[in-house]
């Protein structure tokens, strides 16, 4: 091999009462796709962050073609020739894809020029985009583009991506693919984050794994299985989630022709919905973000009201009644957002255990609330969730992401519901969490509930899922059994189908 | 460099010390603020907080406290009400004026007659003044999604051109050779609120203020509407997702503010004020609501707050005729009182960092 591109050695960097990364050291090869693995907190963000300027590390050296490389600033960083595509997009709606492009640069073109590169760009590396498009009015796999764009502009020796594919379908994802494998034979190399293991192995030529901060090993993806990459990952034996397939039983959940508009005016209305749920049933909901997952929650959870014939709960009329009203009849329900929605960032976790489960556990009573009976409830989703916590009395906020999504999935899973609806039930939830956390919705859904899971994991849907349905733009598609569903008909359902030309081709 | 640290949650201890930095602080930047005066510090600080208590002519001081007091207290507990759900009733002042016309306006249809009823009805009345006056803004406010602050406030001044029209037409004494203002309520018994026991400044404002106190920190803690309060103002969306009615809420929350506002300004016009003029009101609505945060919206912080700011009322009052303080720096010396709880309140949820920081 070659001199390395990248060199990190003993990178060091702690914060108060956490090391984030201890003695990591790794290279990359120039024209290499490198893919950094690791569970949430494992250290992948800030090692990055220090590649890329934003902190600097403790200790450690890092060589970036052969010259040490302590970038101070992200501006230093991209001088020197590495550029990074965020997780969450920096755009600004209200501004078209030029503008965009050009607020990201330091010395940027004229408005006509700069559309001009933006377009060569764009069909050299198959990324359609047009450059006078609002933001506002782009996908969020668009978006995706602009920054890439953006980074591609400055003709980087090292692309950083952290969790590209979260936000995109199949099909988006297979036309990012050939851009970074194009970018690959042109010798720029790629960093690529993720925890997706199929990716990687199609994708990446090496791999390095953290964990609690550490390098634990690498490998060539090629010649790994994404299960033992996952052990590798956590540390331990992965169980799958299991569980004896039964006949559905009757329809507990009917949703016929519903609509609501959403609350927030960026969001996505629902257009007439049609949905039945059975008893025993697991019901998957695939989509990218932003098709109307949030509204069609609230419109289950009873946050927005709907016309009381479009939803049914064994056969009761329900679409007018409200959050409480539901949780009496059986319907619970479990937001993505877990802070400021799920639970109250600054309450108690028995507080938050009263949230939700004041009725259905009977924590009140005649509007006084019994304090020891929630305490109570609360340290049992603590103990049967093993939610890691000191105890019940501390903040919600206290608890790490995916310790608090355990304690959420927990609290409306120990009601004992009728039907359940998750949405995004294991995001940012480490492996092994997510896996506990999946085999309780399955025990749920074995003893008789209808479960209705939202999520962006595809993977997690296949999984869990005895039927598969898709979000896109307010609609759902008719739902289909999960098993033997192939990754074109998912990304059809998805509504990838409107993307999929590349922009040669258009051009 | 000095850096602020987010503290994974609020600290406790630091809650409860602010208050008492923040008074200590006031006291030494008004100690700075009365030595450029000319003044001595220690003197002016001794006038305000100490001679009341337990100075010389403490016994009349004394008795003043509670009257001070009672109100600030009654109308601080209502506000905090809707302070912690993110409900903004700025206008207890014009409820404290219309619960003490409605308050008065009863005792008065009634004179000279002696009936034991007529306080009590009094009493209703006052609060429903009181309510009515923040029905206004509650109403616009989920009809049309109007701001209760602006509502509020400026139903301030209506309330003031009620009061002075109230004072100088309906409910001027008749046997007044045509002065403005009401006849005095303290001369009618039925319709007088007395000292419960002389020379202590004890009246049924006061007791309603401790009731209030007790009846606030039991809904806080162990109902579910108070819950429900807390959990509007930590978190609107966990709040519908948790099944709260938004609108109950305003309705709640802008309507208890202002009866208890309301029963204020009665107890006031009937007792110490004893009539309806035009300049009856004498701000109390508006100091409620630093008396509120002063107490950290909790009922026991704002029964201490209330008579700490009662105190520096009267020991300002004090300073003012023994010192020649002019009335100016008393206001000035009890805004830094708000000023400096604000901004030590920083420490309760942020822990200052001192070196070097990060690059971010």
């Amino acid at each position: 091999m070659s001199e390395p591109l990248l060199k990190l050695e003993g990178l060091r960097k702690a914060y108060p009462g956490v090391v984030a990364n201890d003695n990591v050291s790794f290279q990359i090869a120039p024209g290499e796709v490198h893919a950094l693995l690791g569970e949430n907190g494992a250290g992948k963000s800030t090692l990055v962050k220090m590649i890329y300027g934003l902190v600097r590390p403790d200790q450690g050296r890092m060589t970036f073609k052969g010259e040490v490389f302590e970038p101070a600033t992200p501006h230093a960083a991209r001088a020197a020739g590495v550029a990074m595509v965020f997780q969450h997009f920096s755009l600004f709606e209200a501004l078209n894809v030029a503008e965009n492009v050009a607020l990201g640069m330091e010395d940027p073109p004229k408005q006509r020029q700069l559309a001009r590169r933006i377009r060569e760009v764009s069909e050299n590396y198959g990324l359609p985009l047009d450059p006078d498009r609002l933001v506002g009015d782009l996908s969020a796999g668009e978006r995706q583009r602009v920054e890439i764009i953006r980074c591609l502009l400055q003709e980087p020796k090292l692309l950083i991506m952290d969790e590209p594919t979260s936000v995109l379908t199949p099909q988006e994802v297979e036309i990012l693919f050939e851009t970074l494998r194009k970018l690959q034979s042109e010798g720029t190399s790629i960093l690529y984050i993720s925890h997706k293991l199929e990716e990687i192995k199609t994708l990446c030529d090496e791999a390095t794994i953290l964990r609690l901060g550490k390098v634990v090993g690498e490998c060539n993806p090629r010649e790994e299985s994404a299960r033992s990459m996952a052990e590798m990952m956590v540390g331990q034996e992965l169980h799958t989630p299991s569980r004896e397939s039964e006949k559905p039983g009757e329809v507990i959940l009917d949703l016929a022709a519903l609509s609501v508009e959403s609350s927030n005016p960026f969001g996505t209305s629902l257009r007439n919905v049609h949905l039945e749920v059975r008893a025993g049933e697991v019901l998957g909901i695939g989509g990218v973000a932003g098709n109307g997952q949030d509204e069609l929650l609230a419109a289950l959870s009873g946050e927005t009201p709907a016309p009381s014939d479009a939803v049914k709960l064994n056969g009761q009329e329900i679409g007018n009644l409200g959050p409480n009203a539901r949780r009496r009849l059986g319907l619970l329900a479990a937001p993505e957002e877990r802070l400021g929605h799920a639970a109250a960032p600054d309450m108690s976790l028995t507080e938050n255990a009263l949230l939700t489960g004041a009725i259905r556990e009977e924590l009140v009573s005649g509007g006084f609330l019994n304090w020891p009976r929630a305490q109570g409830f609360a340290e049992k989703i603590i103990a049967d969730f093993d939610v890691r916590t000191p105890g019940p009395g501390n903040a919600a906020r206290s608890l790490s992401g995916g310790n608090l999504q355990k304690f959420v999935i927990g609290r409306e899973v120990l009601q004992r519901p009728v039907c359940l609806v998750v949405n995004q039930p294991t995001w940012g939830v480490d492996a092994s969490a997510a896996a506990d956390i999946r085999q309780a919705l399955l025990d749920l859904a074995a003893g008789g509930a209808a479960v209705i899971v939202i999520s962006q994991d595809l993977d997690e849907l296949m999984e869990i899922s005895d039927r598969f349905a898709a979000l896109n733009e307010g609609r759902l598609s008719a739902p289909k059994p999960a098993k033997g569903l192939t990754v074109e008909e998912i990304g059809l359902m998805l509504g990838g189908a409107h993307d999929m030309e590349m922009a040669h081709e258009v051009a | 460099m000095i850096r602020l640290e987010k503290r994974p949650q609020p600290s406790r201890t630091w809650a409860s010390v602010t208050p008492v930095l923040a008074v200590v602080l006031t006291m030494i930047a008004g100690g700075i603020l009365f030595a450029i005066l000319g003044k001595n510090p220690v003197e002016a600080i001794r006038t305000i907080f100490w001679d009341p208590v337990f100075g010389e002519f403490a016994f009349y001081y004394r008795g003043q406290l509670l009257v001070k007091a009672g109100p600030l207290i009654l109308i601080a507990i209502g506000l905090s009400l809707g302070f912690r759900a993110g409900i903004w009733n700025i206008g207890a002042e014009g409820q404290y004026i219309v619960g003490a016309i409605f308050g008065a306006g009863v005792g008065l249809a009634f004179y000279p007659a002696d009936y034991w009823f007529i306080f009590p009805l009094m009493v209703i009345a006052g609060a429903i003044g009181g309510f009515l006056w923040a029905m206004i803004p509650a109403i616009l406010k989920t009809r049309f999604n109007t701001n209760e602050i602006l509502v509020s406030l400026l139903l301030v001044y209506v309330a003031e051109q009620l009061l002075a029209s109230m004072s100088l037409g309906l409910l001027r004494n008749p046997e007044g050779a045509g002065f403005p203002g009401s006849r005095n309520l303290k001369q009618y018994e039925a319709a007088s609120n007395s000292e419960i026991i002389a020379g202590t400044g004890m009246h049924w404002g006061v007791v309603a203020a401790f009731i209030a106190v007790i009846l606030a920190y039991i809904l806080l803690n162990r109902h579910m509407l108070g819950f429900q309060i807390r959990l509007t103002g930590q978190s609107p969306r966990a709040a519908r997702f948790a099944g709260l009615k938004p609108r109950l809420l305003v309705v709640f929350c802008l309507g208890a503010s202002g009866a208890l506002a309301g029963l204020a300004g009665m107890f006031e016009v009937s007792g110490p004020a004893g009539q309806i003029s035009i300049d009856f009101n004498s701000g109390y609505g508006f100091t409620a609501i630093i008396v509120a945060f002063l107490g950290r919206l909790h009922p026991v912080g704002i029964l201490l707050a209330g008579m700490l700011m009662a105190l520096t009322f009267i020991g300002g009052e004090a300073a003012q005729a023994n010192l020649q303080l002019p009335a100016s720096a008393i206001q000035a010396f009890q805004g830094m009182l708000l000023f400096f709880l604000l901004a030590v309140d920083v420490l309760s949820n942020y822990r200052i960092k001192i070196g070097k920081g990060e690059a971010a």
